[in-house]
């Protein structure tokens, strides 16, 4: 059967981002203990307020345990068993790019994100993350011309405390999940974004997170914080060699807008999912969230998720001013084993809060994929609107495909509106596309693609590419 | 997960003893191990993902006991009635069936229609009680399965039309806080048909507790309409179990209806496994004061070529809240299936909630399947029309709260049912405003 075959093509399509560097790295031992999150901290040269931070952190998360109610199944993780710090080895402070160790810089150029400054062109500053630690940002000097910080979270730690003190922890608590509590612990590096006041930043500024080597955790933590009336587009983007072992990548996002400024967070998340056989890949555990603090201000999210043997997040807006607005735009694309347990929170507490959802599922092999999300209405929140539209497409008859929706409604002149559709593509589609002359494969690309189009309209320019390219990757000729 | 509630409250379980020496053994053995799963599973908490906006903290508040005896007299009941007189007709007070207010004589063959702590040897009952509604998860299916013997059972034989509508009619109160555990079951037998009306009434204003649980199974053809209409005072706690097993080619439609109670819960649980299947899922909840009215439904559509179709609607007043759970199921060999789920919710006040989850788990490919939840207020526009054309803000509100309920009453088929709830409503409408 052709349908078989093309199937088969998709489960068998290869990981190409799955090669691993040899980088040398320097490693903490496997385990965690409160030696761990203080070498961690010693490693970083950190303060003692934060090293403090960190260990009622981790005080804390001893206290919890694992959560159990997301729709996925996977072994037991043995938290002693992971290494919860890697570097590459540096022997010395880097001074020009020049210095970047060359197989540091053939891996990004691998990925397709050069570091070089000839990249200007494409108007993107990327912070570049291997395992734990943030290589090399670059267009510094340019960005803090404007005012703009941006650079690694170690590196913020050191020149700007008073903002890290302030904002650090202010979205995510360091309760607030077993995950976050975690990462709060043991967050080795990650991004740190500052837009001062009506500055409105030039490019994109953009994260790549890389996992390179073998048994290590990817602890980052990302805060972006946009001062009155200021805008910023923030890209990430992830990968991962290919291993048979199951790696965690629990990180923390957290973004504060002030009054009138606005922020758009997109991610193409693309870490290992595994082999055709579930072997292997990422557990992509992610606390991300967004607090609109100001009036009129915006936070919007896009995500296009097709990596992770399981993906497990929740970026989510806390509409605390009044006017703020918040924005979900996902596409989770879920093949061979892989699941999925993904969605949004918007938390309605000002007024006139608009919040919008759309969320497009596509699932095939024998992958379970599943939209969760939660619209509270709380009893202040006058006139609020929320439209969410969670739609999903199976390309199989193994694979599942699931909705939860929570609406919380507690002030009656809220609207909130909800709709859900499953369906496949429909075989009177491809017919139509057959007669004119386009095969199976290109038709359902088309449709597919077409079906995901709200959503890729979001993303900015070179996003948008890479992640039409990727959900072609992934999808190549399936007909369900 | 520990959900239960810290102290299981001891006098639910006191009737036990009594009851459990009524009856075969092997129900006997049912009702142990049911008692024995409760005393696990303890009252369920708002940690429990499935009660998680329903807090039954208050029914452990005070104590319940089972009423004693029989105070009804007929001249009561009249106003009851609401499907009219012309009804096979079990009047249960507070949940114990009182055969002088009841009329199930000279029934035509093939129609049995009784107690069913009298046929606990009826080959039906054998073999289907207490065989569709698990307790393994559900704490109060427990509860109930380890008090089984009050109750109506409806047998409807083969090719038999049962051309009466088949009135249960409940009523609790008289005395302060009545407990009842009624059971039902209701099988309908292949090429059959029945009209059921389940019909739930106070006295005065005392508080009642009243645990139900109702097995409902349709042969191959069979055609059911059950209406489930409830109608108790504010202090009524009303947790109600309804699970339905189809097989193929059969019709269910099921109306859940509730006016009022303090906490009213329905559980309502339909498994397809047939093909060529229809359910009619339909409900409408219309409270104020601070009552809570949660719908849990779950359609499971276990094989293929089935369509159910569900469609909710609340009016919520007061301080009241009301809860919508729908879960569409759809299994791995239940392609084709078409499956709708509609629930739409309008708040009158400020202090009214909504929570609305609907859920969808599908794992086949070629299906239809949506479904949409939506909450808000009336139609401005509409408002202002009917205001444009002479009619006052209030009148209008009521014209349009009443054009909202009437889409799920219209669903119901007994004309009698359907005026006597219209106009319910039409009063209680107006005189909350």
């Amino acid at each position: 059967m052709s349908d078989t075959k093309i199937i088969d093509d998709v489960t068998q399509s290869e990981y190409k981002y799955g090669f691993v560097s040899d980088i040398e790295s320097d490693n903490a031992p496997k385990g965690l203990n409160e030696g761990i999150v203080r070498f961690i901290s010693a490693k970083k040269n950190e303060p003692e307020w934060l090293l403090e931070w960190r260990l009622k952190a981790f005080r804390h998360w001893l206290t919890m345990t694992e959560p159990t109610w997301p729709n996925v199944h996977y072994p037991v993780i043995d938290f002693q068993d992971i290494i919860y710090y890697s570097a590459p080895k540096q022997k010395i402070v880097l001074n020009s790019l020049d210095e970047v160790d060359p197989e540091i810089r053939a891996t990004f150029d691998k990925l397709g994100i050069s570091l070089e400054e000839q990249k200007r062109l494409t108007g993107v500053a990327v912070d570049a993350v291997i395992d734990s630690v943030s290589v090399k940002t670059t267009f510094r000097g340019a960005l803090a011309e404007l005012g703009i910080i941006f650079c690694s979270f170690s590196e913020a730690v050191h020149d700007h405390p008073e903002l890290i003190k302030k904002y650090l922890g202010s979205v995510v608590p360091t309760t607030d999940n077993f995950y976050a509590a975690l990462n709060s612990a043991v967050f080795s590096d990650g991004s740190f974004c500052y837009i001062p006041k009506g500055v409105r930043c030039p490019m994109e500024l953009s994260t790549y997170f890389r996992i390179n080597s073998a048994g290590t955790g990817q602890f980052e933590r990302t805060l972006i914080i946009a001062d009155e009336s200021a805008f910023v587009s923030y890209l990430e983007g992830c990968s991962a060699p290919m291993r048979d072992e199951n790696q965690l990548h629990a990180a923390v996002v957290e973004i504060y807008a002030h009054k009138d400024s606005q922020v758009k967070y997109s991610t193409v998340q693309n870490w290992y999912p595994g082999d055709k056989n579930g072997k292997g890949g990422i557990y992509n555990f992610v606390t991300k969230r967004g607090i609109c603090a100001g009036d009129n201000s915006k936070i919007s999210w896009t995500q296009v998720e097709t990596g992770s043997s399981i993906t497990w997040k929740y970026p989510s807006v806390i509409l605390k001013g009044d006017n703020s607005v918040g924005e979900f735009y996902s596409v989770a694309v879920t093949n061979n084993y892989q699941q999925a347990d993904t969605g949004t929170k918007m938390i309605h507490l000002g007024r006139n809060t608009k919040s919008t959802i759309v969320s497009k599922g596509i699932s095939g092999g024998h992958s379970q994929n599943s939209y969760r999300g939660l619209v509270r209405i709380s009893p202040k929140a006058e006139n609020a609107r929320n439209y969410s539209q969670c739609d999903s497409l199976l390309l199989g008859d193994k694979c599942g495909a699931h909705t939860f929706p929570y609406l919380e409604v507690n002030n009656k002149s809220a609207t909130v509106e909800h709709e859900a559709t499953t369906s496949k593509v429909g075989e009177d589609q491809i017919f139509y596309c057959n007669q004119r002359g386009i095969s199976n494969e290109d038709a359902v690309g088309l449709i597919v693609n077409g079906y995901c189009k709200e959503v890729f309209n979001q993303l900015p320019m070179e996003f948008a590419v890479e992640a039409q390219k990727l959900l072609a990757v992934s999808l190549e000729g399936s007909v369900g | 997960m520990n959900t239960t509630i810290g102290t299981m409250p001891e006098y639910l379980t006191r009737y036990f003893e009594n009851n459990n020496l009524i009856g075969p053994a092997s129900l006997k053995q049912i009702r142990k191990d049911a008692l024995a799963r409760f005393e696990v599973l303890g009252i369920p908490t708002t940690k429990h993902e499935e009660w998680k906006y329903t807090n039954l903290a208050p029914l452990t508040r005070s104590e319940f006991h089972p009423a004693l005896y029989h105070t009804l007299s007929k001249d009561v009941v009249v106003n009851d009635l609401i499907a009219g007189k012309e009804v096979i007709l079990l009047v249960f007070e507070n949940g114990r069936l009182n055969k002088e207010l009841s009329s199930f004589d000279n029934l035509p063959k093939g129609i049995t229609v009784g107690e069913l702590g009298d046929n606990f040897d009826h080959p039906a009952v054998v073999k289907n009680l207490a065989k569709h509604a698990s307790f393994e998860n559900e704490a109060m299916v427990a509860l109930n399965t380890a008090h089984i013997f009050d109750g109506a059972f409806i047998h409807v034989a083969e090719n038999v039309h049962c051309e009466k509508p088949i009135h249960l009619l409940y009523i609790s109160g008289g005395e302060e806080n009545t407990l009842a555990f009624p059971r039902n079951l209701m099988v309908a037998e292949k090429n059959s048909s029945a009209k059921v009306i389940e019909s739930f009434h106070s006295r005065g204003n005392e508080s009642s507790f009243i645990n139900i649980v109702t097995e409902v199974v349709l042969e191959e053809n069979a055609n059911v309409e059950w209406s489930k209409i409830q109608l108790e005072n504010s202090n009524t706690f009303h947790i109600s179990h309804t699970e339905c097993t189809q097989a193929a080619n059969s019709n269910f439609d099921i109306h859940t209806i509730t006016f009022g109670g303090k906490i009213v819960r329905n559980n309502l649980h339909i498994v397809l496994d047939g093909k060529n299947i229809t359910s009619n899922l339909n409900g409408l909840y219309v409270s104020n004061g601070d009552s809570l009215v949660d719908n849990h439904t779950l359609v499971d559509h276990a094989m293929p070529n089935c369509l159910s179709n569900e469609l909710y609607k609340g009016v919520l007043d007061g301080k009241s809240k009301g809860v919508f759970n729908g879960k569409i199921f759809v299994r791995k060999d239940a392609q084709k299936t078409n499956a709708y789920q509609s629930n739409k919710n309008i708040l009158m006040s400020d202090e009214a909630s909504m929570n609305a989850k609907p859920q969808l788990e599908i794992f086949a490919d070629d299906v239809k399947c949506s479904h949409g939840a939506t909450t808000g207020q009336l139609d401005k526009e509409a408002l202002f029309y009917l205001r444009s054309r002479g009619i006052g803000e209030e009148a209008a509100r009521a014209f349009l709260t009443i054009a909202f309920a009437d889409d799920v009453l219209n669903r119901i088929s007994n004309e009698t049912l359907r005026d006597e709830l219209k106009n319910r409503i039409n009063e209680r409408l107006n005189k909350s405003n």
